[in-house]
């Protein structure tokens, strides 16, 4: 069978399951991934598990832990997979419900850790806050913090097909100083992309003054500056703007909206993230994709001579498997690599798919 | 957490000297060519020349390596510039009507320029009441008289004006006013016409006294200012150009707008004369135009020198820009290919000497300077030692080799030598030879390429303070080319009348473009090199002494490896000439490489060790064996949605191109139309209504902000496949065990390829390797997340240093890289540097430069800063030049911020563009270019600087002129000052600190009482009888004197 697998057309797609320490692999048709009902049969089948709930999670191709419990996300998941689908299973008693969402696999690994230890830690969950099977797009962060004319927003783009969608433009705002009110040049947001990430999110208006990015006060830059802050801080913008409509701001303290309107008109004082975790973002933007290349090939074709440039061509010499490409291209290096390889005995197993295929994992089965 | 952001960066006391001992930022020198060159001056006795601009820069130049710098207040052009002979002072003149006096002022030792005083000419009349000085209108001509430290003003308004020099105060009493002149002129003559302004002021070389005035009429009048009457009144009555006196004063002869000269003969004896001795027109008979300046000169074996500027048909030769030599019956018309600014001789200045016997003519134009010795026959031109016209051809790429070895250094020196033979007289030297050089021979040789628009790539000397010209490779004769013809024919063309002479190298305009050299590496130990073009070729190059013929391999690599559906729609690839060509000593090419499609090579990298040079372009990048003349890999990084890549040479960049021509031409125009002195206040408002009209459609373009999409980069964003760097290591790729050739490539979408490479190992050190294929195998492919350009790409060794150049180690060069392991890969993106661990690559350290600072990377370099207290002490660090121009410097591999600067003005973008960074040496210098044809070199170590130090013989009998305004000064200080000249000069001959000189002198004297036109000086001096307090203008002047 893992011959056949070898030379899956696109039209397969390989499903490899874990559940705690264990593999198994089968295959899907892509095009007919069928009912979910009938693949949550199949998983607890394959795992001998037919006995306790579970819940089933997927990587995504940004590497985020996604659910799938029903036929439309199940749908999703085969149709992205590329070809391999990588199924995470847990008992439903023993599954953390948070872990679910955006960057959650990077934090994965301490449960799976936790679940090697057998530390049957039961929490009952009162659902509450975000629902977990939605991925965030925007946040509000350090309301405690911000003087209330100021609002904080966070805009997640990984896994948002969604442009982020806006445009910034110069401008001029008004500051109290101590020698009165004074004209201060300043960055504003001039259009918002209809149907675009920041449009949606109802946080950014136009004419939104914008007074930081990701902590880094933005006065005295050039809107180009400012531009390329932005871009470069776009896997993970956090934007602090002086909204241009200040009726909808958060009352703290029992103030009256706007109330605090004069010692609150300047920019923040200190350029303190509170919600920002360094760490966190740090994970997220380090995903640099690195697919490493067949260097096996070398040891065949040394001493052939090689005539011309056909041959010579590195790309010929080592041509990129389809699923060598996906299978890499689909994990983030900052976590998903580690995270195989915590799993993965045999340190020499890199993320390289040797000639001999797939089947190293444990038994492969074909639907 | 929260430390992480208020971490401070160099709290550390320790730290922050070291880095002081570190690091310096100093602009040093400006290589090259003066921009935009507006006036030029020539002082006989110190031999030094100084040459204004129109950004009001003052340049002076004497022996190689004797430079100074000044740079007005005002960015005004400079129009005038007059030496005090010997004195090591300037008077300036600027358009907006200011005098400047600048010294060479020194100071422990070594002599600078600066600004001592400066004069606005009072252009109305008012607050100051009787004693203000009378009006006075533009300047048009000044003349110093040292003699008497006075200058003379010649001004639009007919009138003389005085100016004490010593203190640019006018000498009221002293004015020659036109009514003065007009009352010792016949009434037919006078006939109710003014004189028009003064054209030219000339002084007596032997009487002093006696000044010569043209008006623009035609009229010339002799002067006599001790006697206060004229001399002498010649009646031209055609328009006025220039002047030349005699050197016995018996003779002068005038130059005329309808390019006619005459002699007149002062000896005549009979006021007026009417008729000069002999009028010509040498270009005539047709209308010409008019000569602008015009020079006399005399010789000792007998006859004269006549050299004047312009005077051509205007029909056929209008537009050549001429200077023509006339001595006897041999006349040379020197054509240059920009316009002329100026000219001067070099002669004996000695009133006792009977004869000017020139020796050498320069002339200053737009883009050169040219100096002709007058002395051996044929007047050949003598090579400058500075200077250079950099931009003889357009720069297009620049590269800087340091620390090159002497033995190919001298082989260098040799193959320029073949090329352009010194001439062999001794007399031809250059003559301009003022001041010493005091600054110590270069420890080592730094080397500046410079790769041009027309195919050539020049070699320059960059060790010292003047960059001098060694060498030129031109890889046009490999190609062929459909200008070849036309070029012979237009030579054959023009032979007989004038006997035009080209002069100069100044040739902006490129046979091909396809020719265009745009990336250039250099192996300086095996004097092999690399030239890649805009057509897409990749030449291999390599050193020798002999002349030889041979034929040139050619090959071509197909980038785009039959990914279909992409068309080039650029230019064609060059044809090479087959069979064997002929090549002169110096740079021979061996292999030509041409990339498919032909579009511009966008990086190159050699490794001659492994005899391999690897080239990317928009579409891709090849790996080519040069010792087996065999593509090794081929390997294409277009994204399939990438349309622009096959545009050719961009389509933006071609329209851009298209219209700086066209406002080229429109500066041509607005130059050639305007006259000499076109910029009166109704020309300037006519020149900013044509540009508004010009540009009417930007006033509603305005009216909408200027917005900034936030979007991140795309993978399929156009042009995303350029590669940006390419890079050999030795190193671990595939494995943590086992280390071998490595080559990287960097592409504008942040995507980074490693190949590991099988190269066969040489036996011996040094040796070539054995024949067999190279082979090369893809070992990682990054995609940065960002998805930002990569800029560069570096491996360090396990301590954290870069890997030496190929030869350096196995030659004991370098310090041999620590290969047990620990490697690690720098990748520099325009927004961050990032150092992944090798052969995981995995992230260990980084820097977002520009999420923090909102800046983004254009350069990149690593490099060794040594410390200035410790002599051992060196560190790597990565510096880096950033789109607003500031220079960063991060410690590696910790990338940490350490210092920065700001260097070059963010609007400059060719500047930024153009910066080079040197990758070895201990005096880090960079290069970026100021102008189209000046380099400003800085320096980042706060070792070994180099810098102009020299000094100047400088006599100044100081004590004469500032003893006559100043009565309170201490007698012991005009003592001091008044050392004679002879002592003042063996003093600064030893290159010892000046007292009478220092600049603690002079600011001991406050010079704001001097600009005064209340102090003591103008009170008492002023005799004037002029006694109205409304604004008084040139009119009303006229009346009062008539």
């Amino acid at each position: 069978t893992s011959q056949s697998l070898l030379f899956c057309s696109s039209s397969s797609v390989i499903i490899s399951c874990l559940f705690g320490a264990e593999f198994r692999r089968f295959s899907l048709n892509r095009h007919k991934p069928g009912k979910f009902e009938d693949f949550y049969k199949l998983v607890v089948h394959t795992h001998h598990i037919s006995n306790s709930e579970v819940t089933i999670g997927y990587a995504d191709v940004h590497g985020d832990l996604l659910p799938i419990n029903n036929d439309d996300n199940f749908c999703k998941a085969v149709s992205s997979a590329n070809p391999l689908l990588r199924v995470f299973i847990q008992k439903r008693e023993e599954a953390d419900h948070y872990n679910f969402g955006a960057g959650t696999l990077s934090r994965k690994k301490k449960v799976l850790v936790a679940l090697r230890d057998e530390g049957l830690r039961r929490r009952t969950h009162l659902d509450i806050s975000m629902p977990h099977d939605f991925r965030p797009v925007s946040s509000v962060i350090d309301v405690d913090i911000l003087p209330e004319t100021h609002r904080r927003v966070r805009l997640y783009r990984h896994g948002c097909e969604k442009p982020l969608g806006f445009y910034i433009r110069d401008g001029t705002s008004v500051r109290v100083t101590p020698h009165g009110l004074e004209k201060v040049p300043g960055i504003f947001i001039s259009r918002m992309v209809p149907g675009g990430l920041a449009e949606s999110t109802g946080l950014l208006a136009v004419n939104d003054e914008v007074l930081e990015v990701n902590g880094i006060e933005v006065a005295g830059k050039t809107l180009d500056q400012v531009t390329d802050m932005m871009i470069a801080n776009s896997h993970n913008l956090i934007i602090t703007v002086k909204p241009a409509n200040q009726r909808n701001n958060v009352v703290r303290g029992g103030r009256a909206p706007g109330g605090g309107g004069q010692s609150s008109d300047g920019p923040p004082t200190a350029h303190v993230l509170q919600n920002f975790h360094p760490d966190e973002a740090e994970s997220d933007e380090d995903a640099d994709i690195v697919i490493e290349g067949a260097a096996a090939p070398l040891a065949p074709t040394r001493g052939v001579p090689l005539g011309g440039l056909p041959r010579a061509n590195g790309t010929s010499l080592a041509p990129r498997r389809p699923w060598d490409t996906a299978l890499h291209g689909m994990g983030r290096e900052g976590s998903t690599h580690r995270l195989l390889s915590t799993m993965r005995p045999d340190p020499r197993h890199h993320l390289v798919i040797p000639r001999g295929g797939v089947e190293e994992h444990g038994p492969a089965l074909t639907l | 957490m929260m430390k992480f952001r208020f971490r401070r960066q160099g709290a550390d006391p320790q730290r922050e000297k070291l880095k002081q001992e570190l690091f310096a930022f100093n602009k040093t020198v400006e290589h090259g060519f003066p921009n935009q060159p507006s006036a030029l001056a020539f002082d006989p006795e110190l031999r030094i020349m100084a040459i204004g601009t129109r950004s009001g820069g003052v340049k002076i130049y004497g022996a190689p390596g004797v430079e100074f710098t000044g740079l007005h207040n005002d960015t005004a052009t400079v129009t005038q510039m007059h030496f005090l002979p010997g004195q090591g002072r300037l008077l300036t003149l600027l358009d907006d009507s200011s005098l400047h006096l600048w010294e060479i002022v020194h100071q422990n030792g070594c002599a600078h320029l600066e600004e001592a005083l400066s004069f606005q000419l009072p252009g109305r009349l008012g607050f100051d009441g009787a004693s203000a000085p009378p009006s006075l209108t533009r300047v048009t001509v000044v003349l110093l008289m040292p003699a008497a430290d006075m200058a003379a003003l010649g001004t639009e308004g007919s009138s003389v004006f005085f100016l004490d020099v010593t203190t640019l105060m006018l000498l009221e009493g002293q004015t020659l006013g036109p009514d003065e002149v007009l009352c010792s002129l016949p009434d037919d003559y006078r006939c109710g016409k003014s004189l028009g302004p003064v054209e030219s002021l000339q002084g007596h070389l032997r009487d002093p006294t006696k000044i010569l005035i043209g008006y623009s009429r035609g009229l010339l009048v002799i002067w006599n200012q001790a006697a206060r009457c004229v001399d002498h009144v010649f009646l031209g009555n055609q328009q006025l150009e220039s002047l030349c006196w005699g050197r016995n004063g018996s003779t002068v002869v005038s130059s005329h707008s309808d390019g006619s000269y005459a002699v007149w003969s002062a000896d005549a004896g009979r006021s007026p004369t009417l008729q000069p001795a002999a009028a010509t027109t040498p270009y005539g008979p047709f209308p010409c135009k008019a000569i602008n300046k015009i020079l006399w000169r005399n010789c000792e074996s007998g006859g004269h020198f006549i050299i004047f500027s312009g005077g051509m048909p205007r029909a056929s030769y209008g537009d050549r820009h001429c200077v023509s030599v006339l001595r006897a019956e041999t006349l040379v018309t020197l054509d240059f290919t920009s316009r002329i600014i100026d000219f001067f001789t070099v002669h004996s200045t000695q009133p006792e000497d009977e004869f000017d016997d020139p020796q050498a003519l320069a002339v200053l134009l737009e883009e050169e300077l040219v100096v002709l010795d007058l002395q051996t026959p044929g007047w050949p031109a003598v090579p400058a030692p500075y200077l250079a016209p950099l931009h003889s051809s357009a720069i297009t790429c620049s590269a800087h080799v340091a620390n090159v070895p002497t033995k190919l250094w001298a082989r260098i020196m040799s193959a320029g030598e073949q090329q352009s033979p010194q001439p062999a007289s001794s007399t031809s030297s250059w003559p301009i030879t003022g001041g010493r050089n005091l600054a110590q021979e270069p420890s080592q040789r730094g080397l500046l390429l410079t790769g041009h628009e027309d195919g050539t790539v020049r070699f320059w000397d960059a060790s010292g303070v003047a960059l001098r010209p060694l060498y030129k490779l031109s890889t046009a004769g490999l190609f062929q080319t459909d200008c070849e013809h036309a070029d012979s024919l237009a030579q054959a063309a023009e032979d007989d009348w004038p006997p035009f002479r080209k002069v100069g190298c100044f040739d902006p305009y490129s046979d091909d473009p396809r020719l265009g050299v745009q990336k250039v590496a250099l192996c300086k130990y095996t004097a092999q090199m690399v030239v890649a073009g805009t057509a897409g070729q990749v030449l291999m190059l390599e050193l020798s002494d002999m002349p030889s013929e041979h034929a040139v391999s050619v090959t071509s690599v197909d980038l785009l490896q039959d990914r279909e559906g992409f068309t080039w729609k650029g230019h064609e690839r060059l044809s090479p000439r087959t069979g064997p060509l002929p090549w002169a000593a110096g740079f021979q090419p061996r292999v030509l490489v041409q990339c498919l499609p032909p579009a511009a090579v966008t990086a190159v990298t050699l490794h001659t060790e492994w005899c391999l040079v690897a080239f990317g372009t928009s579409h891709g990048f090849g790996v080519f064996d040069y010792q087996r003349k065999s593509p090794v890999l081929a390997r294409c990084t277009l994204h399939p949605n990438d349309s622009l890549a096959m545009e050719g040479p961009l389509s933006r960049v071609k329209s851009l191109k298209k219209s700086l021509r066209q406002s080229f031409r429109r500066i041509r125009k607005s130059r050639v139309s305007g006259k000499k002195r076109a910029t009166t206040a109704s020309s300037k408002l006519q020149e900013a209504n044509a540009q508004l009209a010009e540009q009417a459609c930007p006033h509603d373009v305005e009216m909408t902000p200027v917005q900034r999409r936030i979007e991140p980069r795309s993978a399929d964003d156009s042009l995303s496949g350029v590669v940006r760097c390419l890079y050999f290591a030795d190193t671990f790729l595939r494995d943590a065990a086992h280390h071998g050739p490595t080559m990287w490539a960097g592409t504008n979408s942040g995507s980074v390829f490693a190949y590991a490479l099988e190269v066969p190992a040489a036996a011996a050190c040094g040796e070539k390797r054995p024949e067999g294929a190279v082979e090369a195998v893809l070992g990682k492919e990054v995609q940065l997340m960002h998805r930002a350009p990569v800029v560069a790409i570096a491996v360090l060794d396990g301590r954290g240093r870069p890997l030496p150049e190929p030869y350096e180690a196995s030659r004991d060069l370098a310090q041999a890289p620590d290969m047990q392991g620990g490697h690690a890969v720098l990748i520099a993106s325009e927004e961050q540097f990032k150092v992944f661990t090798l052969p995981k690559v995995s992230a260990k350290t980084k820097f977002k430069l520009t999420a923090h600072e909102g800046c983004r990377v254009r350069k990149v370099a690593l490099a060794t800063f040594a410390s200035v207290a410790c002599e051992d002490y060196a560190e790597t660090c990565l510096a880096c030049l950033t789109n607003l121009g500031d220079v960063h410097v991060f410690s590696v591999p910790g990338l940490r911020p350490q210092v920065h600067y700001s260097c070059i003005r963010k609007e400059d973008i060719s500047g930024i563009a153009s910066c080079v960074f040197t990758r070895h040496g201990q005096a880090y210098p960079g290069f970026y270019l100021i102008s189209p044809s000046e380099f400003e070199r800085f320096s980042l170590s706060a070792r070994n600087i180099t810098e102009p130090i020299c000094s100047l013989d400088i006599s100044w009998p100081r004590s004469v002129t500032r003893g006559s305004y100043r009565p309170q000064e201490s007698p012991k200080l005009s003592q001091a000052n008044g050392t004679p000249s002879i002592i003042l000069a063996s003093q600064s001959c030893d290159g010892s600190p000046d007292p009478a000189h220092s600049k603690g002198t002079d600011t001991s004297e406050p010079p704001e009482a001097m600009l005064s036109p209340m102090s003591i000086d103008s009170a008492t001096s002023a005799d004037t009888t002029l006694d109205t307090t409304g604004d008084v203008t040139v009119e009303d002047v006229k009346d009062f004197l008539g």
